[in-house]
């Protein structure tokens, strides 16, 4: 195992946006993590890459061992060790995500520089092959190239290459391609899932986009409103779901063969961290629910690596 | 970084006014510089029987009330008035940035400290704490230096502090953490080059400001000492010649208003020039 989430809870001030999230990622494996806006995705790859004290948050209970070592237990220096050279982070917004006064090159360069130990002739060579592996045509050029005269696409392929640079073992991506135009969006996730497929790096994925999961990803973690509500194996999780968060987020993807106006989406919205509902937080949205998902937090039933956090699970039903 | 200076450069003297301006610069630098060069006379020269000339191919500005070369002594003033404003500002840029670096970039209690005693001074008109710093340390070119230098410290850790602010929850900053860079390498590698542009864009204006307050000091007699020229100073022994001599104290007042024009629209050009993103466009 190479990254074990275990009951990781993160509060920001008198807040707990997110509550007792498990789930691990193997070495070389693509892991989704879903869930609609709020619901505590984006938290999660700050804890892991340890960039909580940024927006004032702190992990409250739990831990998240990386390789064995529970990296919340680190002090800041040794906790920056990892970042980079273990575990790579691709932001949100690829467009604010390069200084606007370096060229590109340099930005890239200073992370071979620092976590590879490479002379800076070495470090830019290496830049170079990067950005050849992604696919950027005249890669010299770019190296040159100031932020502002890139495309966003183009950007985002310069981030994911910052983030390959360490040789990291673990990529966490926070919706990389939110973003970005439709056209390339596809582009770039395949692109980076190709990449970390070739060098046997794990990756984080958090996205909303359910059918990008079903085609890149090995496991998904489907949470809602700060807590897990499912774990699975892609496969067993689009043909069985336990919950029927998950089954909602499958039935809002688009098929050729729907009806017109079958796609209806889920009615309310993921509730703000103050109006948390009691008992399973889903079920004033959930079709299932009944007086026990009112009263009763659903434990977090685990099943190998597989777990569920539903009174009512769907999987019972298929039995 | 010597490229991109020079480009900067380019474009800004790429107007008329720039070009114009830059001109003015230049001739008052040049002037200042090699003063001992350029004139015929000793500044402190007195010839008491040529006091009151009007300006004449020998004296080209005229002389004052002890026949002493007008122009000579503009010269000499330059070098004071711009030696210690520009040294004064250095000083106020370097310190502030390091005070404003701090708070804005650590926040917290340090930040609160600088906060309440850069407000302090802030709430002084610059005159007035010039004034009293002088008045502590001493009247001559060490009492003004320093007196400007503290006066114009607030402005410039008020805008560091912003700046710094501002860029430390940007994106690429975050990034650069998440790459594992440290404190001081994002303080030195993003934040402060980010913040540089601004800031020497208010150090060009703030220069003139205080070109200004250094003939003002002067003008009070608590600048340069006699014999030692300066702007300010040759202004206020113009003043009792006012009406037999005006070119006393008219042409160093001409000489601080023009080469505080000059710095403003020169700074304005500057500006435009440095935004990366203006000159790509243009180059």
């Amino acid at each position: 195992m190479l990254l074990g989430v275990d009951t990781l809870s993160v509060s920001i001030g008198g807040a707990m946006p997110l509550e007792g999230i498990r789930f691990d990622i193997r070495k070389g494996e693509i892991v989704g993590i879903v869930g609609e806006s709020g619901s505590g995705k984006s938290l999660t790859a700050l804890a892991i890459t340890g960039l909580l004290p940024l927006i004032g948050g702190r992990v409250s209970a739990g831990s998240i061992s990386f390789e064995g070592t529970d990296l919340t237990k680190l002090s800041p220096r040794e906790r920056r060790a990892y970042n980079g050279r273990r575990i790579g982070f691709i932001t949100q917004n690829p467009m604010t995500a390069l200084d606007p006064l370096q060229r590109i090159g340099e930005q890239v360069d200073v992370v071979s520089r620092l976590h590879l130990g490479l002379p800076p002739h070495a470090a830019r060579a290496r830049t170079v092959e990067l950005f050849r592996q992604m696919r950027i045509a005249a890669p010299e050029a770019i190296a040159e190239a100031y932020p502002h005269q890139l495309s966003g696409g183009m950007k985002q392929r310069v981030v994911i290459a910052m983030a390959l640079a360490g040789e990291p073992d673990l990529i966490v991506a926070d919706e990389p391609t939110t973003a970005l135009d439709v056209t390339v969006q596809a582009q770039i996730i395949h692109l980076l899932a190709e990449e970390v497929r070739n060098r046997h790096i794990a990756l984080m994925m958090i996205t909303h986009d359910m059918s990008i999961v079903a085609q890149l990803c090995d496991r998904v973690a489907v949470l809602y409103a700060g807590r897990v509500a499912e774990v699975s194996d892609v496969r067993a999780l689009f043909a069985h779901p336990a919950h029927p968060y998950t089954r909602a987020l499958i039935d809002c993807i688009p098929r050729p063969d729907m009806a017109r106006g079958a796609l209806t989406g889920i009615p309310g919205a993921v509730p703000a961290v103050a109006d948390y509902p009691s008992g399973c937080r889903f079920h004033p949205r959930c079709p299932r629910a009944t007086d026990l998902c009112r009263t009763q937090v659903p434990a977090l039933v685990t099943d190998g690596r597989d777990s569920h956090a539903c009174h009512h699970s769907l999987r019972d039903t298929h039995g | 970084m010597i490229d991109r200076s020079l480009s900067v450069l380019k474009v800004a003297l790429g107007s008329f006014k720039g070009r114009v301006a830059a001109a003015w610069l230049l001739v008052v630098i040049v002037a200042a510089v090699f003063a001992p060069l350029l004139t015929p006379y000793a500044y402190d020269l007195q010839t008491l029987s040529q006091a009151f000339q009007p300006p004449s191919a020998s004296h080209w500005l005229g002389t004052d009330e002890f026949g002493r070369d007008l122009m000579t002594r503009l010269m000499y003033g330059a070098r004071t008035s711009l030696s210690v404003s520009v040294v004064a500002i250095g000083l106020s840029v370097s310190l502030g940035l390091v005070f404003g670096a701090i708070a804005g970039y650590f926040g917290g209690r340090v930040d609160r400290a600088i906060t309440v005693v850069v407000d302090l001074t802030w709430s002084f008109p610059e005159i007035l704490l010039a004034l009293i710093l002088v008045a502590i340390i001493g009247p001559g070119v060490t009492g003004t230096l320093l007196a400007i230098g503290v006066a114009y410290l607030a402005q410039f850790t008020r805008l560091a502090r912003g700046q710094i602010m501002s860029l430390r929850s940007e994106t690429f900053v975050e990034a650069a953490r998440s790459l594992g860079a440290s404190d001081s390498f994002i303080l030195a590698h993003h934040l402060i080059p980010n913040t540089l542009a601004p800031v020497l864009v208010t150090a060009m204006l703030a220069t003139g400001d205080a070109i200004i307050l250094e003939a003002t000091l002067g003008f009070f007699g608590l600048g340069a000492q006699p014999p030692t020229p300066s702007w300010g100073g040759m202004m206020s022994s113009g003043t009792a010649q006012l009406f037999r001599a005006p070119g006393i104290i008219l042409f160093p007042g001409l000489a601080v208003a023009l080469t505080v024009i000059a710095i403003n629209i020169f700074g304005d050009a500057l500006v435009a020039a440095m935004d990366v993103r203006s000159r790509e466009r243009k180059a």
